[in-house]
């Protein structure tokens, strides 16, 4: 039994946002983060293989080199194995091609009857929610998305599906695919053991020529040539005239009264 | 023959219209009536999908905010959404149809079953539109009002008439508009309470076009069982009407518990409002997601 995790490394847009002259994002000048959503499907595995010693908890990520350090941080907490998917060929990929590359990458690692994949719900740097439910797809298994609680029973896993005013329990059979919100569970930390030993457990990079002979793996169905979706233009939007700090104290409080009184809004 | 490559057999806007418990949703007469626009600026035809179980009644309220005709499908298996089913109804009616454009509402349904129909259908889906766009002189006066784009010293391709897509992305930070020139249909999914919902045409509503389509749907296509669905009595946060928001931060980190009873204090004093908050205040835990206003959140239309 296998948990498959795929994760993310996204650009940490709580922080400061740097744009280039151009409107595109200046990546190299902003923190790298482990998408949070992904963390708590890290952590949704994690806890199911608390009760099932004998799965594997396997993270996968698509991205560049320095990607591994993330991937070092999963296996300390805890994950038994890491794949990098790291290639000239797969840059520039869209939603459609980066599931696309995904999805082939797990058919590569194999995927068995009680196996289950997690992704987060959405990455914080394109907020899509798109590749967990298209990787899915391309797989041919069922999909739960949002998922605020899991429960698995042998092969069929329960889960609570949250919508905008309540929420769906859904069952699946195993192989399915699971998307995680943060409601769902609280990340664990690296255990100093898993930091000092996290270099012993199998890790490997798998590129375009290992996963070429995959039936999903095509030149026209990934990297920017097989993206359907290009970006036409991108922009900042315009900077929002600058707001008035009002004192916090009676005088204040008469100040902004007045203000909105005198232009009938109150 | 159904080829997602061979663009001119591809025509007319659809919507795909979100039915729960016998109801549309109002996100779906927001993208009927965007839907409207863009049909008419391509001089095609506006259909609304229907899919569910006794739902044909509900048939006429897609014409009055606009759509030409109604597809509707139905099916007891319909009753309640699933990813498996609604996937399979969505893509078999655009095989057979072809529409150009399909639209779907950015709930939490529509972002299950958008991905997976893009993907089953090969074909681009762009996430949360706030912006929809075919005429480019239009686009233009879009990015002259909400961009700081020199438009007038750049060369446009003035005769496109493909479908631009614009989003937020980085949280905010950056717009985006996406363009799918070379699969059809061009598909996006739309924010909730951004775009503008028309006024309801009730002869528009009785003269509509009503057409019935079959489905060979059946339990074996359904791979998930939904065992319940929940309504929970908590308290809905109404950011999308109200007329006064009292938005918090990061600021209240000291004592978020305070400040939050303050801003919700402020409300009341001003009428009976509602307490928003941001992206940082959110993400923070200070309080729950559905307070959360701006780019990546809801799109208000607050007096205060």
């Amino acid at each position: 039994m296998k948990y498959i995790v795929c994760v993310k490394q996204v650009p940490d847009t709580q922080g400061k946002v740097a744009v280039k002259e151009d409107g595109t994002m200046d990546r190299s000048k902003m923190a790298a983060i482990i998408n949070p959503d992904d963390l708590n499907a890290v952590e949704a595995a994690l806890t199911l293989k608390d009760s099932n010693p004998d799965a594997k908890v396997v993270v996968v990520t698509m991205g560049p080199p320095p990607a591994a350090g993330m991937l070092h941080e999963l296996l300390a907490m805890g994950a038994d194995e890491a794949v990098l998917v790291s290639g000239r060929e797969f840059g520039g990929s869209d939603t459609f091609a980066t599931s696309q590359i995904l999805a082939g990458a797990i058919s590569h690692i194999g995927i068995e009857a009680d196996d289950v994949i997690f992704c987060g719900r959405q990455a914080i740097d394109g907020d899509t929610a798109q590749v967990g439910p298209q990787i899915a797809e391309k797989l041919g298994i069922p999909q739960i998305s949002y998922a605020a609680d899991i429960e698995q029973n042998g092969n069929t896993l329960k889960v609570k599906r949250v919508l905008e005013d309540g929420y769906m329990t859904i069952e699946a059979d195993t192989p399915c695919l699971i998307t995680c919100i943060k409601e769902l569970n609280k990340p664990r930390y690296m255990t100093v053991s898993g930091i000092l030993e996290f270099d012993k457990k199998p890790y490997s990079v798998f590129d375009y020529e290992t996963l070429k002979d995959e039936p999903l793996i095509e030149a026209d169905t990934i990297g920017l040539k097989g993206s359907p979706t290009n970006v036409y233009k991108s922009f900042s939007p315009p900077q929002k005239a600058p707001g008035r700090m009002i004192a916090a104290n009676e005088s204040g409080v008469k100040e902004l009264a007045q203000e909105l009184a005198a232009k009938h809004i109150i | 023959m159904y080829d997602c490559t061979d663009i001119k057999s591809f025509s007319g806007v659809m919507v795909f219209c979100e039915a729960r418990e016998g109801k549309i949703n109002t996100t779906s007469f927001e993208l009927l009536s965007e839907g409207r626009k863009l049909a008419d600026d391509l001089g095609t035809e506006l259909s609304g999908l229907l899919i569910g179980k006794d739902v044909k009644g509900l048939a006429g309220q897609i014409g009055g905010y606009g759509a030409d005709k109604v597809y509707v499908v139905e099916s007891p298996l319909l009753e309640t959404y699933t990813t498996d089913a609604y996937t399979k109804v969505i893509s078999d009616v655009v095989h057979e149809k072809k529409p150009e454009i399909l639209l779907i509402g950015a709930t939490n349904i529509g972002r299950d079953l958008g991905p997976r129909c893009a993907a089953r259908l090969h074909t681009g889906l762009t996430a949360d539109a706030t912006h929809l766009d075919i005429d480019t002189g239009k686009y233009l006066d879009f990015l002259r009002e909400s961009s700081t784009i020199d438009v007038d010293s750049m060369k446009w391709d003035m005769e496109d008439k493909g479908l631009k897509m614009t989003r937020p992305a980085f949280g905010g930070h950056l717009m985006a508009t996406i363009i799918c020139p070379r699969f059809r249909p061009q598909m996006s999914t739309v924010r909730p309470g951004v775009l503008k919902c028309a006024e309801f045409d009730q002869a528009k509503a009785d003269s509509v076009v009503i057409e019935e389509l079959k489905t060979d749907l059946s339990d074996a296509d359904l791979k998930t069982r939904v065992l319940e669905v929940v309504k929970e009595t908590k308290e809905i946060v109404d950011l999308l009407g109200a007329e006064v928001i009292v938005s918090v931060g990061q600021g209240i980190a000291k004592d978020p518990e305070k400040g939050i009873a303050l801003a919700s204090e402020l409300a009341e004093v001003l009428g009976g409002g509602v307490v928003g908050a941001s992206r940082a205040a959110v993400d923070a835990g200070f309080i729950s997601g559905d307070h959360q206003v701006g780019q990546t959140g809801k799109t208000v239309r607050p007096h205060i």
